[in-house]
């Protein structure tokens, strides 16, 4: 494998592929990288919802939710070891209509992703204008300047680009275990005040319910790993060991992140902080932790928007290069080997998103995109295992239990839909006509153009019952 | 305060030559390159395991 240009020995014709340089540290980077931003803001809003204890029900429950996802593209991406992950996936296994919807929510999903951190990174910055005591600092540079540099860093290539999100990402996990140590664990009741804060549930049950929806920024985005697939050097050890290391990371985070802000603030306040991780560390008072946890906030933020153009660009390459999208996005960077059409198409879309301003509905947008995905998941995976039973091709890792996972996830993400119309409704509608009306698009205009046969690459034999 | 005000210039300036950059590369690339080979990535086409092979032969 050379670092220029390579010829394919097929048919003498010279061609170019992304280089095979990833390792699982870099899938664990990618995966987590995305995710861990959560962690530092956006799941408290579940504590406004269901309260302290509806909170932790919500953190576990969609842990479950997201277990069941990280195990399920654990297999099938094992398999299916190609860019654009889940898209890829429902081309195969389900056929090109699911295949564009899904390549659409993972694009959207990580665009309006990127779009949001890019907005968290200028709001950090003007509030460090504001506490050295310049008020009103525009942010629109440093959110600019966020995308471009990740941007930048994307064209240049993979193994940097996942490097940095590995270092970066490893720091923002290590501040959470720093604040958890600072807080003095093995005294309960010295800095942590559980027996004073926790409260029953404000709103009952229903209360719970509608915190689940919030409970999926502990892990939205894990399932982002699967972007790697033709990049590791071996897709059937990287992805799942990336992966159900990333998902287990996770899960500690997001229960250290409850445990630690519910000992420190009530409940009342914790539901509309901005920054819960960061005010955690200012209670407690130690200046160091308070650095720590700003540059951990930080660095989530740019880790987050690193994964989340590597992932949105491969999605539009894979397309581009099925033609579900112009060929054009299909092209591969001589020298570095990066889609690098597909990462200049994205920038000016995610720069349009952040200029919005309207974190909320960026982030719902991107939420529901990604249950709508989670949710085809569940129907992919019991129809893989239906076409092509165990012992007909040899996969990289088997998910146990199956297909009880498959069924958790589809009965969770059912909850999940219900609990986001409770709150947004209108953009749960909104969304879905959206991909309705881009449906009716691909069937109508766009689908002549895909050359049926050769999107089918995989060497496997012919399905079960066909 | 004056620094700030600095800071956001220096964004905006970084900001904009890092784009021009890869502008400008990509318009090169597209340029000195046949799309063909361009646009020539297969999915499953899988090269390491290709050279993985081959060296299995020479051996």
């Amino acid at each position: 494998m050379s670092n220029s240009t390579s010829t394919s020995t097929a048919g003498q014709q010279q061609s170019i592929s992304m280089l095979k340089v990833l390792n699982p540290f870099h899938v664990w980077a990618l995966g987590v990288g995305i995710v861990l931003v959560g962690e530092f803001m956006g799941w408290n809003f579940s504590v406004a919802k269901g309260g302290a204890y509806g909170a932790l029900i919500a953190c576990w429950v969609i842990g479950l939710l997201y277990s069941c996802v990280a195990m399920i593209d654990s297999e099938v991406t094992s398999t299916v070891a190609a860019a654009g992950g889940q898209y890829t996936q429902a081309k195969h296994i389900i056929g090109p209509l699911m295949a564009f919807n899904v390549g659409l929510y993972l694009v959207m999903a990580y665009t309006m992703l990127e779009a949001a951190d890019a907005l968290i990174v200028g709001d950090l910055m003007s509030a460090v204008a504001a506490a050295t005591g310049y008020e009103g600092l525009n942010p629109q540079p440093f959110v600019v300047l966020t995308i471009a540099f990740l941007a930048w860093l994307n064209y240049r290539g993979v193994f940097m680009t996942l490097t940095v999100n590995f270092v970066i990402t490893l720091f923002a996990f290590l501040a959470i275990i720093a604040l958890f140590i600072g807080t003095d664990p093995l005294n309960p009741g010295s800095v942590l005040k559980h027996s004073d804060l926790l409260t029953e549930l404000p709103y009952g049950w229903i209360g719970v319910v509608a915190s689940l929806q919030f409970g999926m920024w502990y892990y939205l985005g894990i399932e982002g790993t699967c972007q790697a697939a033709e990049e590791v050097r071996s897709a059937g050890r990287a992805i799942p060991l990336g992966t159900i290391g990333g998902i287990l990371t996770l899960l500690v985070a997001a229960t250290l992140t409850w445990y630690i802000s519910t000992g420190l603030m009530p409940w009342q306040y914790l539901g509309q902080a901005t920054t819960p991780l960061y005010d955690a560390a200012s209670i407690i008072g130690n200046p160091s932790l308070q650095v720590v946890l700003f540059i951990g906030t930080m660095f989530a933020a740019i880790a987050s928007a690193n994964g989340c153009i590597n992932d949105a660009a491969r999605a539009w390459f894979s397309m581009g290069r099925d033609r579900y999208m112009p060929t054009w996005f299909g092209a591969i960077h001589p020298h570095y080997r990066t889609p690098f059409r597909a990462i200049i198409f994205l920038i000016p879309i995610a720069v349009s998103f952040a200029f919005t301003g309207l974190l909320d509905q960026v982030i719902t947008f991107s939420i529901l995109s990604g249950l709508l995905g989670y949710t085809f998941m569940s129907i992919n995976m019991i129809k893989f295992r239906k076409m092509w039973p165990l012992d007909v091709i040899k996969r990289g890792y088997i998910h146990p239990f199956h297909p009880i996972p498959a069924l958790t996830l589809l009965g969770l993400c059912s909850v999940v839909y219900f609990a986001t119309f409770l709150g947004y409704g209108a953009s749960l509608l909104s969304i879905m006509a959206f991909y309705i009306v881009a449906s009716v698009w691909f069937v109508m205009r766009r689908y002549q153009f895909v050359k049926r046969g050769d999107q089918f690459t995989m060497p496997w034999p012919r399905p079960k019952g066909y | 305060m004056i620094y700030w005000e600095l800071l956001s210039y220096a964004a905006w300036i970084i900001a904009g030559l890092l784009l021009l950059w890869i502008l400008a590369d990509a318009i090169s690339v597209s340029r000195q390159f046949d799309e063909e080979l361009l646009v020539s990535s297969r999915e499953g086409a899988d090269e390491f395991m290709e050279q993985i092979q081959h060296e299995e032969e020479g051996k």
